[in-house]
């Protein structure tokens, strides 16, 4: 049943229960379990908006403020991305979520070979600034936050997204991006990488390094522990996974002179609430808690503020079936449910249709409302971290916690988290798991509503969102208009300055702002680091 | 010496989609079944998947695709195949793949397509089927 | 399974002719029927080895996790620079249970996979050494015969086992990871006396000065004739390539040592004879193996042998081995030391 393994007697009654992360559940628990694992309100729990943060970053949860919903949208042109934005806002999102086809992600151009038949096709076409001031026009930068679901080339999108602001008159200091600009868990997981690994490492240095200096309202670096878990980690993994990360790009930029406590504060994560309901509270609550010791214990930050993990708790994508789709809408309610009892600061949901294809305006905007209804009606904006005191949801926390530090152990034995990701240790593990999990879906021990084990899948039609070849065309005629418009040398300039500032180590930040307002191509720039760093080379997995 | 003739099948990503879970339990789940298994990697041109597929002489070519160009891919791969002689290679594709193309890719020459959800035993029923 | 397994006799046949203009296709088709235990394929290979012998084979083994595809990847890329062609035979372990195998050593050499002066094969170890040695060495032939100027064989990278490849390469590469003491493992392991250079790569890891001290001590060790090829400590990072044109350069300098030493042709002609005795061995054992099954059968046919050996396995197994043996000769004359 679900994703945690049961063991039933003859009767159908259950015997034994383990969760993914490892934790045995027993049938109940009372004041002698927290008793036995030493629990104590005040180091273990503290008061909800105090150390260590278990309970709430914030002392009243959701009745100061609800949370901020973030659906994942764009596609296609720009001119569609913006329509599709504005429609957003109107339905009361107040954070946009850009999604970037493959070409932008992969930093070539829409003319390029390997571009072809991707443009548009999973996200917003990107080229030049010129698309940039397309997809946002008539969007408030100075209140509308946007988060920029892009790695390898983050750098370049970050400086793009400046010049967009100054180009519309918006103030660097007044907007407001989070790319997520996590280019080590696109090596465990979602695969949208170029760089070797340590040249990717840098770049995201220069990133942070450069919003802690000019972007300050700018969060450089969004951790996705999600995608870590979609790739088949357990949700232990998921959080000591992205501590381990979060600690490389913290010590890159320590490496540089910089203070913590000048740059952890912006920190973002992104980690997935699809799984076992308990489960997936006890992660979260001993998540805050983990995050503010290890901040405290090993970077001396001491600023309560900066002690916050901050970040998106939503999304599930792998928890969703092809057959009977319909269920994904209640699976997404519960997804939201439990990233509420959470208490998630930002949301987003995966859409029913997501199996196949990227959400419908229908089916985009079922998803907002739904997190509208769990704060507007069901109640969950009362009381602030409503399970707390639980004898299960706390003895369930601490044992959490301890599984996290074990794997975090782990990592730290083979040499840290770039080490393991560079050899594939990392990538063997929860392939492996993955592989485990899968048998056990089709073996009938793990369960997903709508699925029978052994029953062949019919196949299910659903609303496509169509590709049209059309967009490849426009995206294609935009940017042959771009070159032939712009200023040439102004061009080659700029890059030439950048391909220096890559050959040393300088920040490459304020060339690649250079650049975009010259309306240098995202292609050509990442061109530049191609030539400059190489290409990565990914390990075996198995 | 053992000279017990293996299924070979090489599992490739072609173009800049990096979802790669699919693609390594299949290659595990392959394994396991007694085939020999090439992983080509992430972000695979339609070249690079033909001179692997050439060197390594495998039997079955199986391609995940998750970005939607299921098609466009196909419809290349399997005119590159018929032009370098490869008569004896059967091309498979798993993936994000609607069920109303499911004919459209076995009509260009694709011998199984197995979507999103196929169980591993029907995967490896209809490789194993190829040879029967 | 059985399961039907695909038709390998390639059509239309690989033509000698083709194997020499290095035809890829006609390669790796004959590889394949070679791996089949094809008997036709056999036969094509004693056509072939007569324009064989040219190529330099390189062999880089090591412990798993010392980087040893990465650091075969990027030194074809410097091969490559130096205008080289070069073949790769990787070997992956089988799995025991279901005897497939994932070949994964290629994935971190595909960088090279659009190049047409390169020729990478994957094979997994399929449970037999010595059948493997025989696969992996045949299949050098081919690449040999086909024209590439550099072989490169990566065994499974389990110490004793890759010692058999000491009878196919030319030049030894033995990798280490620093901070691992895979030095003394491979004293312990006889690839010490075996390898002609130590590699220690990941020199960015803590520990790989000390590492590189002890080898090069090690190294020393040894009784070195005054005109033997004294094995270099090379540092490299397979990563990012660095050290790795050093590498390539000191693989270059052995061969031109052993070729100006006249050590290539003793060391050839001394593998000739190694693996002369392997076919033998090989085709003997092919024959004998099913005959022994039958023997045995034979013998558990009646209850009072059966009683014989419940009762003492081990006299009635060496009364049958002796009788068995007969033929070969005096009783004495048969090894008995395994008795």
């Amino acid at each position: 049943m679900g994703v945690a393994r049961y063991i039933k007697d003859e009767k159908g009654a259950i015997t034994e229960v383990v969760y993914q992360s490892g934790m045995k559940i027993k049938p109940g628990y009372g004041p002698q379990d927290l008793a036995d694992a030493g629990f104590s309100y005040e180091t273990d729990l503290g008061e909800p908006g105090e150390f260590p943060f278990t309970r709430s970053l914030h002392p009243q949860g959701y009745r100061s403020r609800a949370w901020t919903t973030r659906q994942y949208t764009g596609f296609g042109t720009p001119e569609q991305t913006n329509e599709r934005f504005k429609l957003m806002i109107a339905n009361g999102q107040n954070g946009l979520n850009v999604a970037f086809d493959l070409p932008t992600q992969m930093g070539y151009d829409s003319d390029h070979p390997l571009a072809e038949g991707e443009v548009g096709r999973v996200g917003m076409a990107v080229d030049s600034l010129k698309d940039f001031l397309t997809a946002f026009d008539g969007i408030p930068l100075d209140r509308i936050g946007s988060g920029l679901t892009i790695n390898a080339v983050a750098s370049i999108m970050m400086a793009m997204y400046q010049a967009l602001g100054e180009t519309k008159g918006f103030d660097k200091t007044k907007i407001s991006c989070t790319p997520q600009n996590d280019i080590l868990k696109e090596m465990i997981g979602r695969g949208a990488w170029i760089f070797p690994v340590e040249h990717g490492v840098r770049l995201v240095g220069d990133s942070i390094e450069y919003a802690v200096k000019e972007l300050p309202r700018s969060n450089p670096v969004s951790i996705c522990g999600y995608h870590i878990r979609e790739s088949g980690a357990t949700p232990a993994q998921e959080i000591a996974y992205a501590f381990e990360i979060a600690k490389a790009y913290i010590d890159t930029v320590v490496q540089r002179g910089i203070d913590p406590s000048d740059f952890v504060g912006r920190f973002s994560f992104n980690f997935n609430v699809y799984g076992n309901l308990w489960e997936q509270v006890a992660k979260f609550r001993a998540a805050r808690k983990i995050w503010a010791q290890m901040l405290k214990e090993d970077y001396g930050v001491t600023d309560k503020k900066k002690l916050f993990l901050r970040g998106l708790f939503g999304g599930g994508g792998s928890g969703l079936t092809k057959e009977q789709p319909e269920n994904n809408i209640m699976r997404g309610a519960f997804y939201a449910l439990g990233a509420a009892l959470s208490g998630a600061q930002t949301t987003a949901l995966c859409s029913f249709d997501e199996a196949y294809t990227i959400p419908t305006p229908r089916s985009a905007l079922l998803s907002l409302k739904t997190l509208e209804l769990l704060m507007d009606e069901v109640g969950l904006r009362d009381t602030v971290d409503p399970l707390a005191g639980s004898y299960f949801i706390e003895t369930l926390t601490l044992e959490m916690a301890d599984k996290i530090r074990e794997e975090m152990g782990w990592v730290k034995e083979m040499g840290g988290i770039v080490s393991g990701i560079s050899e594939g240790m990392i990538q063997k593990k929860v392939s492996q798991q993955a592989y485990e999990f899968e048998k056990g879906l089709q073996s009938g021990e793990y369960k997903k509503v709508g699925k029978t084990p052994g029953k062949e899948d019919e196949g299910t039609d659903v609303e496509l969102h169509q590709y049209n070849e059309k967009w490849a065309k426009s995206s294609k005629d935009s940017l042959a208009e771009v070159k032939r418009t712009r200023h040439e040398k102004a061009v080659a300039d700029t890059l030439r300055a950048l391909e220096k500032a890559a050959k040393s180590k300088d920040n490459v930040m304020p060339h690649l702002v250079a650049c975009c307002k010259a309306f240098a191509t995202v292609g050509e720039m990442a061109d530049v680091f191609r030539q400059t760093f190489g290409e990565w080379q990914e390990p075996g997995f198995y | 010496m053992e000279t017990v003739n293996k299924i070979r099948v090489l599992v490739a990503k072609p173009g800049l989609d990096g979802h790669d879970k699919g693609a390594k339990i299949v290659a595990l789940a392959l394994r396991d079944a007694g085939m020999e298994v090439i992983y080509s990697g992430l972000h695979q041109t339609l070249d690079q998947i033909m001179s692997t597929a050439v060197q390594e002489s495998v039997d079955v070519i199986g391609l995940s695709i998750m970005s939607g160009a299921h098609l466009p891919i196909c419809e290349k791969l399997t005119a590159m195949i018929k032009e370098q002689g490869l008569d004896n290679v059967h091309l498979v594709v798993g993936g994000v793949i609607p069920n109303q193309d499911v004919q459209v890719l076995r009509k260009m020459g694709v011998a199984a397509v197995f979507p999103g959800g196929t169980s591993f035993d029907t995967i490896v029923s209809g490789i194993n089927g190829l040879f029967q | 399974m059985p399961e039907k397994v695909p038709d390998i006799q390639p059509d239309p046949p690989v033509q000698i002719q083709q194997i020499l203009d290095g035809d890829v296709m006609a390669g790796a088709r004959l590889i394949r029927c070679i791996e089949a235990g094809d008997p036709a394929a056999a036969k094509m290979l004693g056509q072939l080895y007569p324009h064989a012998g040219n190529a330099f084979v390189i062999g880089i083994t090591g412990p798993p996790g010392a980087g040893k595809s990465t650091l075969i990847s990027a030194l074809i890329t410097m091969f490559r620079k130096k205008n080289f062609t070069v073949g790769v035979v990787a070997v992956d372990p089988s799995s025991h249970k279901t005897g497939g195998a994932v070949l994964g050593d290629r994935v971190r050499m595909q960088a090279h996979a659009g190049d047409k002066g390169v020729f990478i094969r994957s094979m997994a170890a399929r449970g037999a050494a010595g059948g493997l040695a025989r696969a992996a060495q045949d299949t050098c032939l081919v690449l040999d015969a086909m024209g590439y100027d550099i072989i490169i064989v990566e065994p499974v990278g389990s110490g004793q086992a890759d010692l058999k490849i000491t009878t196919l390469v030319h030049s030894l590469g033995l990798v280490a990871i620093p901070g691992t003491g895979d030095g003394i493992q491979a004293v312990k392991a006889g690839l010490l006396e075996a390898a002609d250079i130590f590699i220690v790569n990941k020199d960015d890891l803590p520990g790989a000065g000390s590492e590189m001290m002890t080898l090069e001590h090690l190294v020393q060790q040894r009784t070195l004739e005054p005109d033997t090829w004294h094995p270099p400590v090379a540092s490299t990072c397979a990563r990012t390539g660095e050290g790795v044109e050093q590498l390539a350069d000191l693989f270059l300098d052995h061969r031109q040592f052993m070729k100006d030493n006249q050590v290539l042709e003793k060391i050839q002609t001394a593998q000739a004879g190694d693996y002369f005795t392997i076919l033998v061995r090989q085709m003997v054992m092919d024959r004998i193996d099913p005959w022994i099954d039958r023997q045995v059968g034979a013998f558990l046919d009646t209850a009072a042998q059966q009683a014989e050996v419940a009762a003492d396995p081990y006299r009635a197994a060496r009364e049958l081995a002796d009788r068995l043996t007969r033929s070969l000769g005096e009783p004495g004359s048969v090894d008995r030391e395994g008795e």
